[in-house]
């Protein structure tokens, strides 16, 4: 049967209802855990096969060798990222996570270059990014999806 | 002479109307987000629109008559004002009235419309020219079943005056249950003449952008969109004056709150009526119009002459 | 005959709050009723098929995502299918069903988007803003199954990536159980809201002789009661065990394919809770090789819009040799000429939301140029005719006699 206003009820049932829509902002959402954030490294576990730079289709990731040992610092542009973390899955040594890091807007160009400094080197002072601080950005713990 | 500029500026006139109608205004925004289940604006959003366009920059098309295109939103800001003073708000008796203002009242709410159709006609822009033309045509549609529902109480009463119905049917309030018929037209028209879904086929945003305001920007701009939110208050008023003569015994303060909920339950069904549609194709709007909204008119008018005959 | 001066010309985009994708339609009015349409594109040209050359596989695997940003796991699978063909690997069950799973849900989202857009349209945005939040449900789920709401990185060549668990898989059922209920309710709608059907219904006919004439595909092909579905055509992932039913519907017109859609979805569900419940065991993916051996295919996916066919050629490289991608907006938006003869103005949006357009995914670019590296050459039809003869001629065939004896015949 046709009639108009066939959402009517419906309508009115929800004027009393709390809104759908979130205010985002104010209130933080929640990822799931194995949401696709910006990627953290671990340099403990790079080796420099370097792979992942290999398949990142957007080449993001830049990994340099610090000093004469064997120690992995890794850049990353996180405006080029798209985020598919085919890195985390060509890492062999899971020296490459996930996070659920997603609001990652920046100000400037420069901040969104992230650096993830080896341990053994101190901490470079100028390219600080505000994304989450160089110091601690090695020892970032994993995210829960590994 | 001073207290005459004070009612045109400041109360009733422009100052208060445009102060209600962006409070209506957002009455309307908030209810119609919270039947679509969202959140809807804060209480100031209509006060910071207001705000915001009229700091902006005018801007005229080289195209178009830059002094038609200047006069038209003052035109409709106007006319709907000048409206309100021959309308009962809170007490039985409007600012002003004589003999047959009803009439003059719905003539003064076509003005509106007529200038939004002069101002897409002189934008010279496509989208303005067919959002103008549409406005028109949909005129021709709900404006004749808004004058007989808004002339048959009048039958009723015996007079054509807003006043002098609304004294009567307050002395006589069962009989105002006559006119639900009319009442049901005139929130339909209502919703034509304020160009709302379903019927805003002249400013349809999918097909011609923002129709007959395509051009307009600014504080021109924000004079239309005044005078849109002071043509739904009057309209409102229009139709509890009419249709809802309650409670104007009870003085300003108390008959002030009543007119207010009056015009809060007019612009709740119409706040329904737009989110439980879809928007119409003119043909459609002007079909729908005649096929239902006029007759039902007609049969309004029929009910009121039968009445007065047992009523006189 | 209609008066020329009377002839209105008003440009429908590139730049329009219709269309959310640059596109000009510029429709020529006699009053609100339509005379003539003509149809530009190429503003969102972005190079896609020749990008896809200088990256490896795996890389093109995200690129391809990247196509479309709402069938973004067809064109990655019909690209992967492809690579899949051309090197010879055989996907997992596991793999095939989890693929399905995640194109289901995909075509879930795409059809509550397409019905939010439609009201939107017809200036319904109370069933637009109902659709969309109901959508969120299946967002939420793909996202939680993927780790993203739109480019979901479901594949790796020779499988899935993403493997479901079990709180996954109970989650899944639980929101299609939401799912369902509101489809019905908006099934519902549809059915009777007067405002909805008078704005739905005879506006944008094609007859089924025009759509098969047109080449159109998906659910636009389907509402004019053309009953072709590359899911049950030509299987491929899990759909060959899967049963399921292709909705058809003979209304021809917007309103049909507003049913069509909606019971599709009704359809997903079901493909959905069939693939949950027979989930084989074992791997999700095969071991793929970096180097892609050289060879070319074709494959078919019927994505929420329609049809997708890639094509591509492998060197025996890293990297594709040539990328092909034909997006169905391609062919359906051929019909839209069609449809929306003798409609009116209003009619317009709609119609063409109605194909469920994607623009940009359409857009690409052809040049003819020398094998030298000379001057771009476009060819007329006669000069194409010409070429064409000389180029047979040249290979040992000559139709000259055929023609003559041809034309003798006809008179």
């Amino acid at each position: 049967m046709k009639k108009p206003g066939k959402m009517l009820a419906e309508l009115l049932r929800h004027v009393t209802k709390r809104p759908a829509t979130t205010q985002y902002p104010f209130k933080k959402i929640d990822v799931p855990a194995t949401y696709r954030g910006r990627i953290v490294f671990i340099s403990e576990n790079c080796i420099g096969c370097k792979l992942c730079m290999r398949d990142c289709p957007a080449s993001a990731i830049t990994i340099n060798k610090v000093g004469e040992e064997k120690i992995f610092e890794a850049v990353f542009d996180l405006d080029k990222c798209i985020y598919c973390a085919q890195c985390v899955l060509s890492c062999n040594k899971k020296a490459l996570m996930t996070s659920t890091d997603f609001e990652l807007a920046q100000i400037t160009r420069k901040n969104l270059r992230m650096v993830y400094d080896a341990k053994p080197k101190p901490p470079a002072p100028p390219k600080e990014p505000v994304v989450a601080p160089p110091a601690d950005a090695g020892a970032a713990p994993a995210s829960p999806q590994a | 002479m001073a207290a005459s500029i004070i009612e045109m500026i400041v109360f009733p006139g422009f100052v208060f109307l445009g102060v209600l109608g962006m409070i209506f205004e957002y009455v309307d925004r908030i209810l119609y987000a919270r039947l679509q289940n969202r959140k809807g604006p804060p209480w100031f959003q209509p006060f910071a629109d207001f705000i915001k366009l009229a700091a902006k920059e005018d801007i005229v098309p080289r195209e178009a008559d830059s002094v038609m295109f200047k006069v038209t939103p003052l035109l409709a800001a106007t006319a709907t004002v000048v409206a309100s003073f021959y309308i009962p708000l809170w007490g039985p008796a409007a600012l002003h009235s004589f003999a047959g203002d009803a009439v003059v009242v719905i003539y003064l709410l076509t003005i509106p419309t007529m200038s939004f159709f002069l101002a897409g006609w002189y934008s010279t822009s496509l989208y303005s020219t067919v959002g103008a033309v549409r406005t028109i045509t949909q005129l021709f549609a709900y404006e004749v079943p808004l004058f007989l529902v808004i002339l048959a109480p009048g039958i009723l009463a015996k007079t054509w005056s807003l006043s002098e119905m609304a004294a009567f049917y307050s002395a006589h309030p069962l009989l105002c249950l006559s006119n639900v018929v009319g009442f049901v037209v005139a929130i339909v028209a209502l919703q034509g003449k304020l160009e709302r879904i379903p019927f805003d086929i002249p400013e349809a945003e999918t097909e011609i952008v923002a129709g007959t305001f395509t051009e307009y920007s600014g504080r021109l701009l924000v004079l239309f969109r005044l005078a849109i939110s002071i043509e739904t208050v009057v309209g409102a008023a229009l139709i509890s004056a009419v249709f809802l003569p309650f409670g104007y015994g009870l003085g300003a303060a108390w008959g002030f709150v009543v007119f207010i909920v009056k015009i809060a339950f007019v612009m709740v069904i119409l706040a329904v009526f737009k989110t439980s549609v879809a928007r119409l194709r003119i043909e459609q709007m002007v079909n729908f119009c005649w096929k239902y909204v006029a007759p039902a008119a007609v049969l309004q008018l029929f009910i009121s002459l039968i009445l007065s005959a047992f009523v006189g | 005959m209609v008066n020329p001066e009377k002839i209105v010309k008003i440009p429908i985009g590139p730049q329009h709050p219709a269309l959310k994708e640059p596109a000009c339609f510029t429709v020529s009015l006699n009053g609100e009723k339509l005379v003539d349409l003509d149809l530009r594109l190429g503003y969102n040209h972005r190079g896609v098929e020749k990008a896809a050359e200088g990256r490896t596989y795996t890389q093109n695997m995200y690129l391809f995502e990247r196509v479309c940003g709402i069938c973004s796991h067809s064109h990655a699978t019909c690209f992967i299918q492809c690579v899949e063909e051309v090197a010879g690997l055989e996907v997992p069950p596991r793999g095939r069903f989890l693929r399905t799973l995640i194109g289901e849900l995909e075509r879930i989202h795409s059809h509550f988007l397409w019905l939010g857009v439609a009201a939107h349209e017809i200036g319904f945005d109370t069933l637009l803003m109902y659709s969309w939040r109901d959508r969120e449900v299946v967002m939420d789920l793909l996202a939680m199954l993927t780790g993203n709401r739109v480019n979901y990185a479901a594949n790796v060549i020779g499988g899935a990536k993403h493997d479901v668990t079990d709180e996954q898989k109970a989650a899944i059922l639980k929101a299609v159980d939401t799912l369902e209920e509101r489809t019905k309710y908006y099934i519902e709608v549809a059915s009777e809201e007067t405002t909805l059907i008078a704005r739905l219904s005879n506006v944008g006919r094609i007859s089924l002789e025009d759509v098969k004439r047109l080449g159109t595909v998906g659910p636009t092909a389907r509402a004019s009661g053309l009953s072709q579905d590359a899911r049950r055509d030509d299987p491929y992932a899990a759909y060959k065990e899967v049963p399921f039913s292709v909705i058809t519907d003979t209304h021809c017109d917007v309103y049909g394919r507003t049913l069509v859609r909606v019971g599709e979805l009704m359809e997903s569900y079901k493909i959905i809770r069939y693939v949950l419940q027979n989930l084989p065991d074992g791997p999700i993916a095969a071991k793929a090789p970096r180097k892609i051996p050289a060879g070319e295919a074709v494959s078919r996916y019927e994505a929420p819009r329609g049809e997708d066919v890639h094509y591509v050629r492998g060197n025996g490289t890293e990297k594709p040799e040539r990328v092909r991608v034909r997006a169905p907006t391609m062919v359906n938006l051929l019909s839209v000429p069609k449809m929306l003869e003798g409609n009116n103005l209003a009619d317009v949006p709609i119609t063409v939301a109605a194909i469920d357009p994607c623009f940009s995914c359409t857009d690409r670019a052809i040049r003819v140029a020398d094998a030298d590296g000379g001057n771009a050459q476009v060819f007329s039809w006669e000069e194409s005719r010409r070429f064409g003869i000389d180029w047979y001629r040249k290979n040992g065939v000559d139709f000259t006699d055929v023609n003559k004896r041809l034309a003798q015949r006809l008179k």
